[in-house]
């Protein structure tokens, strides 16, 4: 049908482009003119101490006639109104590509996570030379457990908490807190001598910065859960900035803004990373390295974010977990089918604030410094953009948009060859956040419901069948 | 079937498992239910009817703990009838309910909604739609077993573990979801999104729903709105097997008249949040108030309707 009018009626081909496509882009043009025109054609500088006023045609020309053209571009072929509009329906390539390799690609993606330091060391050919590369897998896991941990709050219970950030500081304290503890210290060295507290403390501070957190959330969730959606979002954001501003001004306890230093250091359980006789490099018989180190604090993270994964992936397949997704999907038939709202709300808010807290223990042990600086809301956003843009409820999705955004951050400081294009003024690590914006905004654009948009159910009866993602709702807070 | 044979009084006097007692609902200035006071018999389908904003889905949310009452009281009694010591004992002692070996009575006015469902099995379903849309059929009646399931999961410390108490608890769990897809004829689809089934399967799903929950007393709003003649019947029978079968109690708001005067055994009417009937449908029918409420009537027959109510309602208020 759509064919037949296309092939037998001249006037789809009749329709003039040029004419009008010409004068839309040029009432583009002076709109741009018109912004433009004070923004960047004019320009302040010093002349002689005093303050005048300097003119830049040639940038604004340049300027103007980008979006000129690009319009008139835009208007003779994506525009067109003779473009025979895409009736592409089902799945996308994306999704398609998902489908085949599906099966595969968590197996993979989990052995290069396990064979990633081996893989950097040789292809960098050294210990010292794979630093970069371990530093960033490091990282880059640690966003992935956290996107884990907020996606049980976000993804799969649907409250949108803008102060996830607060649990990761409420972990990293704790650990900070406890192990530069000189009482704690005191009270074991007499117990079981003088280094164990140096070095067991991360191994046993490590549940307990998970149960503060998860307490914490408790805390926080109590109060908030009866707001929804904006509101919630609002207050979780403030509780956030609540927490750093605490540990910014309670000088006594957190040593405020100057942070808390000198933080025991990861041990192999109990080997302490150093050179002397009694250091894991000797006990191995390695020669020492500092490099053991990280390599070692690369596998807690991965296990520590696997750990996440697991315990994500079983809870929902058990009631708490299915309640959490019936209560993003719909709360007033949770409350008349009996589940107890509340108290849901609480344990997805607890659940996701304790692996927050693991990996603020993390966090502190691996830097052996914290301070308020590094809990900032720049943090929440992030971990909610890795969350949004994976799928929201998505596991490979989260660590995939995890990895494509801490990856991506890093490799966007080393476009050092633009400065061949643009001019050794050029800085590309200024232009960072607007490259990043723009990926946020087309991910959006193509894959509104992130990376993974679609929802595996918890059961199945013959066929397990991937629910699509328009039927899915995003929760009400 | 609505007389009991023991004293010839009907049912729902003579065994009710609902009693509602001067039921106010005010929102602000506004009553939309006043004075309000009817039973529902154990084992009969009620009928719950009116005309358009009479305020029967407000006591429907009364009765299912989503409003709180301004006044009034609910009792619902577990497994026979209450005595009226029983009743004036537990409104006494200030709890929610007072639950005996093989009876209970539950004061629905003091539970939060989750309580009503959960506690004293009550269930319900909604005028639009409220499935999970985005969770297939089966995990749409998963989830209203979770109360079942989250005690056999050990709060999800078994199930964590993947203990086989909680393994055994996800098979039974199963079967009867099965078992109530297959009642309700949804078995081929229970692996498609519920948001995904054409509307008459999903009024369908979400009776199935609320029966996985295994209520005493089942609430619906509405079942029949948007059904074809042919879906309105197989309600009908869907209804009338639920009662035969696992003795569920039946209170339903219903517009269709023809699933109302077939199936119901007792229906109350209001209007404007007052009950102006209350009987067999055969005197429901034939009653000129319901008449005068659903068809409106001239003039005349309006002084005579009032000098009729005038007559009826002077001597009792006079009396009260």
């Amino acid at each position: 049908m759509a064919v037949q009018t296309a092939d037998t009626a001249p006037p789809a081909a009749a329709n003039p482009v040029l004419g009008p496509a010409f004068k839309d882009a040029l009432i583009v043009g002076l709109i741009a003119l018109g912004l433009f025109g004070p923004l960047i054609g004019f320009e302040t500088v010093i002349i002689d101490g005093a303050l005048g006023l300097a003119y830049r045609p040639s940038l604004l020309a340049i300027m103007v006639g980008i979006i000129f053209f690009g319009r008139l571009l835009l208007n003779v072929t994506l525009w067109s109104p003779n473009r025979k509009p895409s009736t592409h329906t089902g799945p996308t390539l994306f999704d398609r590509a998902g489908t085949v390799m599906g099966p595969g690609v968590k197996p993979a993606l989990l052995a290069f996570a396990v064979l990633f330091p081996a893989i950097a060391i040789f292809s960098l050919g050294g210990l010292n030379e794979s630093r970069y590369l371990i530093d960033l897998g490091i990282l880059i896991l640690t966003y992935v457990m956290l996107g884990w941990g907020l996606n049980i709050v976000v993804g799969l219970a649907g409250l949108l908490d803008l102060g996830y950030v607060a649990f990761y500081a409420v972990g990293a304290y704790t650990y900070a807190l406890l192990a530069t503890s000189a009482p704690i210290n005191d009270f074991f060295a007499g117990l079981f001598g003088a280094t164990f507290w140096a070095n067991w403390a991360f191994w046993i501070c490590l549940p307990m910065a998970g149960i503060f957190a998860g307490v914490w959330g408790m805390i926080l969730g109590f109060p908030v859960l009866r707001l929804r959606g904006d509101y919630l979002a609002i207050v979780t954001l403030a509780f956030g900035e609540i927490i750093r501003l605490v540990l910014i001004n309670w000088v006594d306890f957190t040593n405020g803004g100057a942070g808390i230093a000198s933080i025991p250091r990861a041990t192999f359980f109990g080997i302490p990373f150093n050179a002397g006789p009694d250091g894991f490099a000797a006990l191995f018989g390695l020669p020492f390295s500092p490099m053991h180190r990280i390599v070692f604090l690369y596998f807690v993270i991965l296990a520590l974010a696997l750990l996440t994964a697991f315990v994500t992936v079983r809870l929902r397949r058990l009631p708490v977990g299915r309640a959490w997704e019936a209560l993003r999907e719909d709360e007033i038939a949770c409350r008349s089918l009996g589940i107890n709202t509340t108290t849901t709300k609480l344990s997805a808010f607890a659940t996701g604030a304790m692996f927050g807290g693991f990996a603020g223990c993390f966090f502190a042990v691996r830097a052996g410094f914290v301070s308020p600086e590094s809990f900032t809301f720049d943090v929440s956003a992030m971990i909610l953009a890795i969350v949004v843009l994976g799928g929201m409820g998505s596991q490979i999705g989260v660590a995939v948009a995890a990895a494509v955004m801490m990856g991506g951050m890093e490799m966007l400081r080393n476009l050092g060859f633009l400065k061949q294009i643009f001019g050794n003024d050029f800085d590309p690590s200024l232009y960072r956040m607007l490259i990043f914006g723009f990926a946020m905004v087309a991910i959006m654009v193509w894959k509104p419901r992130g990376l993974v948009s679609t929802r595996d159910p918890t059961i199945f009866l013959k066929e397990r069948k991937a629910v699509s993602g328009d039927l899915v709702k995003e929760g009400h807070g | 079937m609505a007389t009991s044979p023991a004293n010839g009084l009907p049912r729902w006097e003579a065994d009710p498992i609902l009693i509602v007692e001067h039921l106010f609902m005010r929102f602000g200035g506004l009553i939309a239910v006043n004075d309000l006071s009817f039973k529902v018999g154990r084992g009969d389908i009620t009928a719950l009817i009116g005309p358009n904003g009479a305020g029967k889905t407000t006591v429907f949310n009364c009765i299912t703990g989503f409003y709180k009452p301004s006044e009034g009281r609910l009792i619902l009694a577990h497994g026979r009838a209450p005595t009226p010591e029983e009743i004036a004992e537990v409104t006494r002692i200030g709890e929610r309910s007072l639950v005996g070996r093989e009876a209970g009575v539950f004061l629905l006015e003091r539970m939060p909604d989750y309580l009503v469902s959960g506690g004293a099995k009550v269930a319900r379903t909604f005028q639009n739609i409220r499935l999970f849309t985005g969770m297939t059929v089966l995990e749409n009646l998963m989830v209203a077993q979770h109360n079942a399931l989250m005690a056999a999961s050990g709060y999800s410390l078994k199930g964590l573990f993947g203990l086989p108490g909680w393994t055994r608890a996800q098979k039974a769990a199963t079967a009867k979801a099965e078992y109530w897809l297959d009642k309700v004829g949804l078995t081929d689809r229970a692996d498609d999104p519920a948001g995904d089934l054409p509307y008459g399967a999903q009024r369908r799903l979400e009776i199935a729903r609320a029966m996985c929950s295994e209520p005493i007393l089942l609430c619906l709003d509405e079942p029949a709105a948007g059904l074809n003649p042919r879906e309105s019947l197989e309600l009908n029978t869907l209804l009338r097997a639920i009662r035969a079968e696992h003795g569920t109690s039946i209170l339903l708001i219903e517009h269709d008249m023809s699933v109302v005067m077939e199936i119901s055994d007792h229906v109350v009417v209001l209007d404007y949040g007052t009950k102006i009937s209350d009987g067999t449908p055969e005197a429901v029918k034939n009653d000129p108030r319901v008449i005068a409420a659903y068809l409106g009537v001239d003039e005349d027959a309006v002084e005579e309707v009032e000098a009729e109510l005038k007559l009826d309602t002077n001597p009792t208020g006079a009396g009260a």
